[in-house]
């Protein structure tokens, strides 16, 4: 599809865990040693339910982390630097200038007293370029809204301009890589549709790279190249996303998968995935999966799985790792 | 729209509220509470059993002695006042007497300011209107010329007068804080959930609305009894207390009167006031402590450095 | 339409009485809202002329963008806002005319709602039996106090949380979010209702426990008798669970029928880009609307006429001037619009 995925890629996070201090007791691992890749132009999405770690693996790679989490191992490499390593003054010469971030929700990132315009030259003047009306209106232009929005508050935009203000902002520098933080959520449907629609636009037309954290897996399916599903703080399954889609290796894509009740063709009756995701201060023993895994067998609580290739993707399921031959029967029921 | 709940940052269940019975394993960790509970219990066990800390006295501690004006010693380890009087035993009884004006001050300011403010929050309407504008106007009556005249004029000297009003010019500020804390809540879903299921409103306020504003309540009492403890020593040390009365203000009153910086005795001049303070002191930590103890988020957060595997 | 005289409006325990009347109705239904500050006369129009059934023992979807009305409709039905205007008929009597607080409190009783913040919709301050024994204590009063904590296990079980005793004495914060809003719909059968207002009741909750509670919904429908009104704005799930399908724009009813008509041949424009925009996973991207940025309007004064008309690419003179009423289009299906073209069986038959 799309992306270079020959070359080195531009992001490169290796073995990355992130805990939380509780003040007394073991720390949270809410990300626990996880790999990742991005190549140029590539679009990636993350996807995972509430606690699996993607919100909090995304602020690790921006380096947006604040006590008490903290990056206890691992790297992160942007194009060739380590960004773990580096100090503040190093960091701020690279944000928004190569990498930049679009948060959740505009309305909590954009300065509600302040004009769209004068937070992008705020932008610009912070990072000492010269500063002129020229790129903001740029930039507004790239993504659809009339120039004459900056001289706009928050407020008198809609949801979905907002965040197209947002994004617009984030290409100020026009950066070789933008990480998104579920920027979709907030908005309905048909605006949600619209602006992954003009993302994807404006990626191929750029040529930036895109990392896409959601809970939507429906609505990522359609424009990521790359997916990673992400449980209980680690990666349990990548690949790229049609293979995924049409072939989920690990349980939990699979469960995830089905519960998306589908508009067209037959109705069918869903289960959906029983129970919760655990605590991570207490995670399960072997497969943090398995006490609602439908297939789990004797060896899951025993056994923490690695990322083992299936076809096309990994999946970090003991179903698959090599050697090991299918199990007789499920071990015992999943009750809810 | 609908933000996915997410565990936001923290992958634990959402705790926002500290567990039930953790509240005293929560003031034991926090060391502004410790702080300001010890200095609290301190000060109450001062005013319950005030002989305990001074055995060799028998009688009333306001006896006139022989030595007037008298320096720090062995036998009057504070001095005396210009009546002989010692100053150490004045101070420790007089705890009673300041601990019972913040206590019943602050109490009857943070009953009145709930009951106001929710009220306000509730009816709405008019008579909304009309008590957030009798609750601004109290808050912006200059209090300590008010102070001074009420006390002048309702009756100088008398305690259940200092006490009034104190309450009367207390409570506008919490009042302002419990009708905005009131007002957020109504929209809680949890009290729309009451409405729908038809409870009375009168129901509402009182069963379901003030357990979830008890922080705010007691931080209100914590707050307004500082406010009574300072205030009512400053009222006693203009004169307008019982010249006669056993307490810290009175005590600065009297220190001031004879002069006691003049001639030299520190002590005398000094304690009450340091008294005064220390008590304000411990309602304000203990203030600090309650909030970071019901919002972890203000907690003090250690910082560690990231382990480099 | 209604037959006034043969309602009865004593709750009955087990409703098996066929009668002429549907369970609730709404005639020209409308709520609007003072905005702007002082003198200024704005109106919001939340809703307008919002008419409305639900049957006994069905499932009925509202689905809609925010700020179409679907929030408010459901307010009004529970009796949180008052109509500016029209009616809500319940088992055929207008709940305006139930003024004693003895009526009043029947209503509530058939009509709970379910609210879509599992988060905020349980006082944090108590045990999650609360709510539940107090809706007993209101709605059940023969009941004795004994017989309230049977009941109470009992819902709770019902709903599919077990063991219900361990469970009713935790405080909200002990229990996951798709917990919580099983402890919601519990309070409402508490209730021992007719109809439940279920308010985007797994919006907020994650994918994979929002099938269970759907789940929930249509064995609650099966087991207990009773009638579900499910508000969205997930057009997926909705097909999942209902029966009937309304769509709302603007404080409008757009189109209304059963689901899979609804589905399969959509009538009104707006349904049509509202289908082509919900993702599908095992569909491949419909490029069908690519153009199409704009989001619902706020309704402040409409002037008349069809209030899609700026977004509508099938727009016409007429749809400037008269603003369109639901007409019927094939079995059961309706749409607002004046561009829509019949089913052949309905145009031979007459409307």
């Amino acid at each position: 599809m799309h992306g270079n995925t020959e070359g080195k890629p531009i992001l490169e996070v290796r073995d990355l865990t992130v805990e939380y201090d509780t003040g007394g007791g073991r720390p949270v691992v809410a990300v626990d040693s996880v790999d990742l890749d991005v190549h140029a132009g590539e679009f990636v999405g993350v996807v995972g339910e509430s606690g699996c770690g993607k919100s909090t693996l995304l602020f690790a790679i921006a380096q947006l982390l604040s006590p008490p989490a903290a990056i206890t191992g691992g790297s992160v490499h942007f194009q060739g630097q380590d960004l773990v390593a580096m100090n503040e003054k190093k960091l701020a010469a690279l944000r928004w200038r190569d990498y930049s971030v679009v948060m959740q929700s505009a309305m909590n990132a954009l300065n509600p007293v302040k004009s769209i315009g004068s937070q992008f030259k705020d932008a610009i003047m912070a990072h000492n370029e010269p500063v002129s009306d020229e790129r903001p209106a740029e930039v507004m232009r790239l993504v659809g809204i009339d120039p004459i929005h900056l001289k706009s508050y928050p407020h008198q935009l809609s949801g979905g301009m907002r965040q197209r203000a947002m994004i617009a902002m984030a290409l100020l520098f026009t950066p070789d890589l933008i990480i998104m933080d579920e920027p979709t959520s907030a908005l309905d449907v048909v605006a949600q549709r619209s602006l992954m629609v003009q993302i994807k636009e404006l990626q191929q037309r750029l040529g930036f790279a895109v990392l896409f954290v959601t809970h939507d897996m429906s609505l990522i399916s359609h424009f990521s190249d790359q997916l990673v599903v992400m449980y209980a703080g680690q990666v349990v399954e990548f690949g790229a996303t049609r293979a995924v889609f049409d072939e989920p290796a690990h349980p939990y894509s699979k469960g995830l998968l089905d519960a998306f009740p589908s508009i067209r063709g037959p109705k069918q009756p869903l289960t959906g995935i029983p129970g919760s995701p655990p605590n991570l201060a207490d995670p399960p023993s072997g497969c943090r999966f398995h006490p609602r895994c439908p297939v789990a067998f004797a060896d899951c609580p025993k056994i923490e799985p690695e990322l083992y290739p299936v076809g096309a993707v990994q999946a970090r399921c003991l179903l698959h790792a090599p050697g090991r031959s299918q199990p007789a029967e499920p071990a015992r029921e999943v009750t809810s | 729209m609908s933000a996915i709940v997410a565990g936001t940052a923290t992958p634990a269940p959402s705790a926002s509220r500290r567990p039930r019975g953790g509240l005293f394993r929560a003031i034991l960790h926090n060391r502004k509470a410790m702080l300001g509970a010890g200095l609290l219990i301190l000060f109450c066990l001062l005013a319950a059993f005030p002989h305990l800390f001074v055995p060799w006295l028998h009688g009333d501690p306001q006896a006139i002695g022989d030595l007037p004006l008298q320096q720090p010693s062995s036998k009057h380890w504070l001095g005396t006042t210009g009546l002989g009087q010692d100053v150490y035993a004045e101070l420790i009884y007089s705890t009673r007497e300041s601990l019972i004006i913040a206590v019943v001050a602050g109490l009857g300011a943070t009953i009145l300011s709930v009951i106001i403010g929710v009220s306000a929050a509730y009816l709405g309407g008019a008579a909304d209107n009309l008590l957030s504008m009798m609750t601004d106007i109290f808050l912006v009556l200059p209090t300590f010329p008010l102070i001074i005249v009420l006390a002048t004029y309702a009756g100088k000297g008398n305690l259940t007068v200092i006490i009034v009003v104190l309450i009367l010019t207390g409570w506008s500020y919490g009042a302002r804080q419990m009708r905005a804390q009131a007002l957020s809540l109504r929209n809680r879903d949890f009290l729309e959930s009451a409405r729908v299921r038809g409870e009375r409103r009168s129901y509402i306020i009182v069963v379901e609305v003030l357990p979830t504003m008890i922080s705010l309540i007691v931080a209100n009492f914590l707050g307004a009894a500082l406010y009574a403890v300072l205030t009512a020593a400053g009222l006693q040390f203009l004169g307008l207390g019982d010249p006669n009365s056993l307490s810290w203000g009175t005590m600065l009153y009297w220190a001031q009167n004879q002069g006691a910086l003049v001639n030299g005795l520190r002590a005398w001049a000094l304690a009450p006031g340091l008294a005064v303070a220390l008590l304000g002191v411990s309602f304000a930590l203990l203030n600090y402590a309650f909030d970071e103890i019901s919002n972890p988020a203000l907690r003090p957060v250690r910082r560690r450095r990231a382990r480099q595997h | 339409m209604t037959d006034l005289d043969t309602e009865s409006t004593a709750p009955a325990v087990q409703d098996s009485v066929a009668s002429t009347a549907p369970l609730l109705e709404t005639r020209k239904l409308t709520r609007h809202f003072k905005v702007g500050r002082g003198l200024s006369r704005k109106l919001l129009h939340a809703v307008d002329d919002i008419d409305l059934t639900i049957d006994r023992q069905e499932i009925v979807a509202l689905a809609g963008e925010s700020g179409s009305g679907k929030s408010t409709i459901a307010r009004l039905l529970a009796g949180v806002y008052h109509p500016t205007s029209g009616e809500i008929f319940y088992q055929g009597r207008p709940v305006s005319a139930m003024r004693s607080r003895r009526e009043q409190l029947a209503y509530r009783g058939d009509v709970p709602m379910v609210f879509q913040d599992p988060f905020s919709s349980l006082n944090p301050a108590f045990r999650v039996s609360h709510g539940i024994l107090r809706s007993l204590k209101l709605h059940r009063p023969e009941l004795s106090r004994a017989q309230r904590f049977e009941e109470a296990e009992r819902v709770v079980e019902a709903v599919g949380l077990s063991p219900a005793g361990d469970i009713m004495h935790r405080y909200p914060y002990e229990l996951s979010g798709g917990q919580r809003q099983r402890i919601g719909f519990a309070q409402a059968l508490a209730h021992k209702p007719k109809l439940i207002l279920a308010d985007e009741p797994v919006s907020m909750l994650d994918v994979s426990i929002r099938i269970g509670l759907l789940n929930l919904m249509s064995e609650l429908r099966r087991t207990e008798g009773v009638s579900f009104l499910y508000i969205t704005h997930d057009i997926a799930s909705a097909r999942y669970v209902a029966d009937r399908l309304m769509i709302m724009y603007a404080g409008h009813i757009v189109e209304s029928g059963p689901a899979e008509s609804v589905l399969a041949d959509p009538k009104h424009p707006y349904t049509d880009l509202l289908l082509g925009a919900v993702p599908d996973p095992r569909a491949p991207l419909s490029v069908a609307v690519e153009g199409d940025t704009g989001e619902p309007p706020k309704v402040i004064d409409p002037t008349p006429g069809c209030r899609f008309r700026w977004r509508c690419p099938l727009v016409v003179d007429e749809c400037h001037t008269t603003t369109p009423a639901l007409r019927l289009l094939g079995t059961k299906h309706e749409a607002a619009c004046h561009v829509a073209e019949p089913d052949a069986e309905t145009v031979s038959t007459g409307e």
